[in-house]
């Protein structure tokens, strides 16, 4: 039975909570939760690519351009026009909504690589589109003069209190997302990877739950733009390139595609990857991408997730042996 | 329902289905009736597949009507089928591998069901409760398919004669009023075909009208009532089973003919 236990996700929230509170202390890891408020707004796009890529089975190389989506409608419309920034994430989240609907019905009926290559150009278009676009988007040169986020006078204006909000975010939809993977919902996703033939027999419309997960990914890609327009007051385009989609599948891949788990796992590594462990590689950095794409994809197709369960195959094959 | 449709589940009438430049099937016309089990027969590459494909949606035919309850259904999708209330099971075995056996027969549950998105994230209350029911519901499949020892098991931890039942469970699952089953003895050893036999018998007893696949004529002519039978998408003929038993147009589709004979 696919159970999701709740002791781990207790004692992960107990360690976020607590985090920034030791950090504080330890000079060599003051700067960490800003670092991890990265984690946490790419926490939000890969939980929603896993429920799409690992549950449902369909791949999308698209991501970036609803991630941009939410950050650049967030900043349009407070920037330019003045709206309050909540309601301006939520104005985002119906954008993303919408265009995930028209992008998806057409191309989640084709397979394997079509879905790749469409939700690519897909991709490559809106990125062009947030360049081309001066007037809007102010093309290259970004965007600035977003403003912070607030709630009843409260501003979130520290990367302590940013912190928080992001990861109360974070815990409210991963905590959504299991209940759909245990759910009715999540069990037809799991019948529609496994074979669509059985599951559409079985009275499951497989593009409607298709389309459903695509736009729920889209939905929580495009709040992790909104959070992230707020948080730096400035985007650029360069953010939601195709580079970045790629990186979100890394992320994944590493992580773990069948494990919830595995999407907050892989955010973390290749946050704290490219911009702590891995700077010295500089014009480097995506060559080092792909070899631990490959190392991954050969030695752990499971992903990060999975390493307990190798070493206790290791284990017990050891006590067996002897 | 007019009156020609009553007692009548399913009316297959004129229908073709060409693949390419393939006739798989020519102008076929059968029904069948209420609570009986019909079994279409025939060597391989007859056509009988590609009927169950077109009974339950997974293609449309060429040209013709198929009726379920009086009602068209030959342009509606496998899914909208399976609510109507016909099930199927795969020649080559559909199951969802990476699943437990329980969890198999609770996605067949999937159809007389409802949970929106929204409320089995927010774990609203009723839809946990639907939850505890689906799961009764489906352990009372296992029960009846004989599995539910094995609730917990994957389902491809399961030997053959255990898929093929776990198939028939998760299809009924669905609640069908028809059932089709694809060769469900292939494969299965004395014992196991008893099994199923018996199974496919009881099904009968519930009230289930039940089109059946299958090559072991031993169960053929066990279980079923009426035999259709064909041979290069053509019906060669149709009746009761001990009237097909001898029909020698039968014999010579299953034993084949001399070349002179067929010119």
């Amino acid at each position: 039975m696919l159970r999701i236990r709740k002791l781990p996700i207790i004692i992960f929230a107990l360690f976020i909570i607590v985090f920034p509170l030791v950090s504080r202390l330890i000079p060599a890891i003051q700067n960490y939760p800003d670092l991890m408020i990265f984690a946490g707004i790419y926490s939000l796009i890969t939980i929603g690519l896993s429920l799409l890529m690992g549950y449902a089975g369909q791949i999308s190389l698209g991501q970036a351009a609803f991630y941009g989506i939410g950050a650049y409608v967030s900043a349009i419309l407070t920037a330019t026009y003045g709206l309050n920034p909540w309601f301006c994430m939520v104005i985002g989240m119906i954008v993303a909504a919408i265009v995930a609907v028209l992008v998806g019905v057409p191309s989640l009926k084709l397979k394997g690589h079509y879905l790749a290559m469409a939700t690519l150009a897909f991709g490559i278009i809106v990125f062009i589109i947030f360049n081309e676009e001066v007037e809007w988007t102010g093309g290259p040169d970004g965007m600035s003069g977003i403003p912070g986020l607030s709630l009843f006078g409260f501003a979130f204006d520290s990367v302590e209190k940013y912190y928080y909000l992001v990861w109360f975010f974070v815990f409210s939809v991963f905590v959504f997302t299991i209940n759909v993977i245990q759910s009715r919902t999540g069990r037809a996703l799991r019948a529609i990877h496994s074979s669509e033939a059985a599951s559409s027999a079985m009275g499951i419309n497989v593009s409607r739950f298709k389309v459903v997960v695509f736009v729920y990914s889209a939905i929580l890609a495009s709040l992790a733009g909104s959070l992230y327009a707020y948080y730096l007051n400035f985007i650029n385009p360069s953010t939601f390139d195709l580079f970045f989609s790629i990186k979100l599948l890394i992320m994944i891949a590493l992580g773990g595609m069948h494990d919830i788990w595995g999407a907050i796992i892989g955010a973390f590594l290749i946050t704290f990857l490219s911009f702590e462990w891995l700077h010295f590689f500089e014009e480097f950095e995506v060559i080092v991408y792909g070899v631990i794409l490959l190392l991954v994809i050969i030695f752990l197709p499971q992903g990060m997730v999975g390493i307990p369960k190798i070493l206790k195959g290791l284990f017990n094959k050891k006590v067996s042996n002897g | 329902m007019d009156k020609e449709s009553r007692g009548k589940i399913l009316e297959v009438e004129k229908v073709s289905m060409v693949f390419g430049g393939l006739m798989a099937l020519i102008n076929i016309h059968f029904n069948a009736k209420e609570g009986m089990v019909k079994a279409i027969i025939g060597p391989n590459g007859a056509g009988k597949t590609t009927l169950f494909n077109i009974i339950t949606g997974t293609f449309s035919p060429t040209e013709g009507v198929v009726r379920f309850r009086g009602k068209p259904i030959q342009k509606l999708k496998a899914h909208e089928i399976a609510e109507l209330g016909i099930s199927r099971t795969f020649q080559t075995i559909e199951l969802f591998g990476n699943m437990t056996v329980l969890e198999n027969v609770m996605v067949g549950c999937h159809t007389r069901t409802r949970s929106s998105f929204i409320a089995s994230g927010l774990r609203l209350p009723h839809d946990k409760h639907k939850e505890e029911q689906i799961r009764a519901k489906a352990m009372e499949i296992l029960e009846f398919v004989g599995l539910a020892e094995k609730f917990s098991e994957s389902a491809d931890s399961l030997p053959l004669g255990g898929r093929k039942m776990l198939e028939i469970g998760r299809a009924l699952a669905t609640e069908p009023t028809l059932l089709c089953l694809d060769e469900p003895a292939a494969g299965l050893n004395e014992t196991e075909t008893e099994k199923a036999s018996s199974l496919i018998n009881a099904i009968k007893e519930k009230g289930i009208t039940v089109l059946l696949v299958e090559h072991d004529m031993k169960v053929v002519m066990n279980i079923s009532d009426e035999i259709m039978a064909l041979n290069y998408g053509e019906k060669i003929a149709e009746g009761l089973s001990e009237e097909i038993q001898n029909n020698p147009k039968v014999i010579e589709a299953y034993l084949g003919s001399s070349e002179e004979d067929r010119a």
